[in-house]
């Protein structure tokens, strides 16, 4: 069974789901983070792809991003860093990134090596809907990994309908208009939106990313889905960690209080 | 037509619209009205009396006497510099500002390299009395100074893009995450056919009127709509879009775009994207991209902030895979000399995008009868520095 869906089987609410760019502060750090949090008690983690134009980031991902490449990051050097996570970590994991690098890699070669590297999904925000519809899902399925796809504020009730029932494994929803990491705090408009979500009563369980950066904004957030995805607040962890075996958990007892 | 653009978005293999959800709505409402109102009457009456009474259109096809004795060709010069604000790029903004008041948004972004998007942009919004936000990459800001300072006298903020390079591609990725962060007030105004549909099919019918105007010119001063050849420099391609449009079906006009080589097409320093590109996605579509065996994005380089983009639009890419259009280039030596012979023969000095295109006719071997028109798309005023700088004249 994909540990997407098992995770979201056994697990209703309060799921906490981790993004960080790979290859970040250095090139050999993906997995010792992604064992930390494994060991912190997150529930998924979701590993950035970098790219040299990321433009639904904000500055703290885009930094890392940069910084990524200039440590010499590349797709298939990521896959071998998910075989190596995988030799210990079992929850979920997703691989998110901007389509171009992974177009260069080759598509369908890369969802073979990265089921076989042990991933479970991936996060492609600019690839376009119908292009996953007609040329990728196929493959995907085919390969037992789950695409993953975003709603915001101002996707259309049809269009949530359209892609939910395209979904497998749960939705990303992002919290606000807004690059990541842009937004502080949670204003009524964004929770009416996550209740708008919640009472449409999905097929698919989701998760409310962008803007969630301390334990207030992960109450209010859980409150209304399934969990949360953090990444920008954690990038500037993990910048200014001295110690990933001290920072990385605090991090998380802190979160989620 | 064989290079009109599909129903989903394509030219062939290139186009499309590879946007973040946070995008869609704003690029669906796009997509969903562009063609309706811009074949309006009202709009179309509108958007004509501005191009006639504002930009000064249409603009002359003048016949350069000297410099068609020293290429032995005739050789007819398409006068895009002299539309007010100096480019080619005004005939656009006025389109997607008349479209964008329609739409209801009050407010305008845009990004710009060299600085005449950005300045036709801000002239527009003081024009309509729109709230405007101009993102220009850092460096570019400080080659293009006297740009700058246009914009500010025209009312609009200037950000300055401090990721990457900071230049044009880095200010269009600013713009972009502005827009996600303001997706509903806000219209983004992009100055080149990139980015994802239908900005490519809009802009170019909005930069079209060059070629329809070029037809009628020649009727009336070859008895014949049809030149041999049609030359324009290409960075995005968005004047070359322009006087390529209305003869693109028409196989016997040769239609030539120039790249910039920079300092040589394989010395790790230019933006000839269609002999350096792979098919990639960036800024919305899928196009010629320069860009690593990773798919990181190159960082391109030109004397000239119009082409120095390390993509082209996805028709381009298309007419370019087709052979459609013949992409020559030059470099920035050739392109300078270039500008100051045409200086010197017609007393017209053009910008150093523009000097790109001159660049080439050395290299066509012309019949005497050949007509061959050049899109002049700006003036080199805003280059003078760079001129200077050049200092060989």
């Amino acid at each position: 069974m994909n540990r997407i869906d098992q995770l979201f089987q056994n697990k209703k609410s309060g799921i906490l789901s981790v993004f960080f760019t790979a290859g970040f502060p250095s090139l050999n750090d993906t997995t010792e983070i992604a064992k930390q949090l494994d060991a912190a008690g997150v529930d998924m983690i979701e590993i950035g792809i970098p790219f040299s134009d990321p433009i639904a980031d904000g500055p703290i991902i885009q930094a890392s991003s940069k910084q990524a490449i200039d440590n010499g990051m590349t797709v298939k050097l990521l896959l071998e860093q998910v075989h190596e996570i995988r030799q210990s970590v079992s929850i979920p994991i997703v691989l998110m990134g901007y389509l171009n690098p992974v177009m260069q890699f080759g598509m369908e070669k890369f969802f073979t090596e990265a089921k076989a590297a042990g991933a479970d999904g991936f996060i492609l925000p600019d690839m376009p809907f119908d292009e996953y519809q007609h040329r990728y899902r196929q493959p995907m399925e085919a390969n037992d990994l789950r695409n993953i796809f975003l709603v915001s504020p101002t996707t259309s009730e049809a269009r949530i309908r359209k892609i939910d029932e395209a979904s497998r494994g749960f939705i990303y929803a992002v919290s606000s208009s807004s690059t990541t990491g842009a937004k502080k705090g949670f204003q009524t408009e964004q929770v009416s939106y996550f209740e708008r979500l919640n009472s449409m009563k999905l097929e698919n369980p989701f998760l409310i990313g962008f803007g969630i950066s301390n334990h207030e904004t992960f109450t209010t957030a859980c409150r209304y889905s399934a969990g949360v995805i953090v990444g920008s607040a954690f990038i500037e962890c993990l910048r200014t960690a001295e110690d990933f075996s001290a920072a990385i958990p605090n991090f998380i007892d802190h979160l989620k209080g | 037509m064989r290079y009109e653009i599909d129903e989903c978005g394509y030219y062939g293999n290139y186009g499309g619209s590879y946007i973040p959800e946070m995008l869609y709505p704003n690029i669906e409402e796009l997509r969903l009205n562009y063609l309706t109102i811009i074949n309006e009457d009202d709009f179309q009456v509108q958007f004509n009396q501005l191009l006639h009474d504002y930009v000064g259109r249409p603009t002359p096809l003048y016949f350069a006497q000297r410099l068609s004795e020293h290429y032995g060709a005739k050789i007819y010069l398409k006068r895009e510099d002299l539309c007010h604000t100096g480019a080619h790029k005004i005939n656009n903004t006025i389109g997607q500002i008349l479209l964008a008041k329609k739409l209801g948004k009050q407010k305008i972004i845009a990004e710009t390299g060299a600085g005449q998007h950005g300045v036709a942009t801000a002239t527009v919004c003081a024009l309509m009395g729109m709230e405007c936000i101009v993102y220009m990459g850092q460096l570019d800001m400080e080659r293009q100074r006297p740009n700058v300072e246009r914009m500010r006298i025209l009312g609009t903020t200037v950000v300055p893009a401090t990721s990457g390079n900071m230049t044009l591609k880095d200010a269009t990725n600013e713009a972009m995450r502005h827009w996600i962060n303001h997706p509903t007030d806000t219209h983004y105004i992009i100055g080149s056919v990139v980015g994802p549909h239908p900005y490519p099919d809009m802009v170019a019918r909005f930069q079209s009127v060059i070629s329809e105007e070029i037809k009628n010119q020649l009727i009336e001063n070859e008895g014949n709509p049809y030149p041999d050849y049609v030359i324009a420099c290409v960075g995005g391609g968005s004047n070359a879009a322009g006087a390529f449009y209305h003869f693109v079906n028409d196989d016997h006009v040769q239609l030539v775009g120039v790249e910039a080589a920079g300092h040589g097409i394989h010395s790790g320093e230019s933006a000839a994207t269609t002999v350096l590109g792979k098919p990639g996605v960036l800024h919305g579509s899928k196009t010629l991209l320069m860009q690593t065996e990773d798919g990181q994005v190159i960082e391109p380089y030109s004397i000239s902030a119009g082409l120095d983009y390390p993509g082209i639009g996805p028709w381009h890419a298309h007419l370019c895979e087709t052979g459609r259009v013949t992409f020559m280039n030059a470099t920035d030596d050739e392109a300078m000399n270039a500008g100051i012979e045409l200086s010197r023969t017609e007393g017209i000095i053009p910008a150093i995008e523009t000097a790109h295109a001159i660049a080439v006719l050395k290299k066509i071997e012309f019949n005497p009868d050949d007509v061959v028109v050049v899109n002049l798309s700006g003036r080199g005023d805003k280059d003078l520095e760079t001129y200077i700088r050049w200092g060989k004249y």
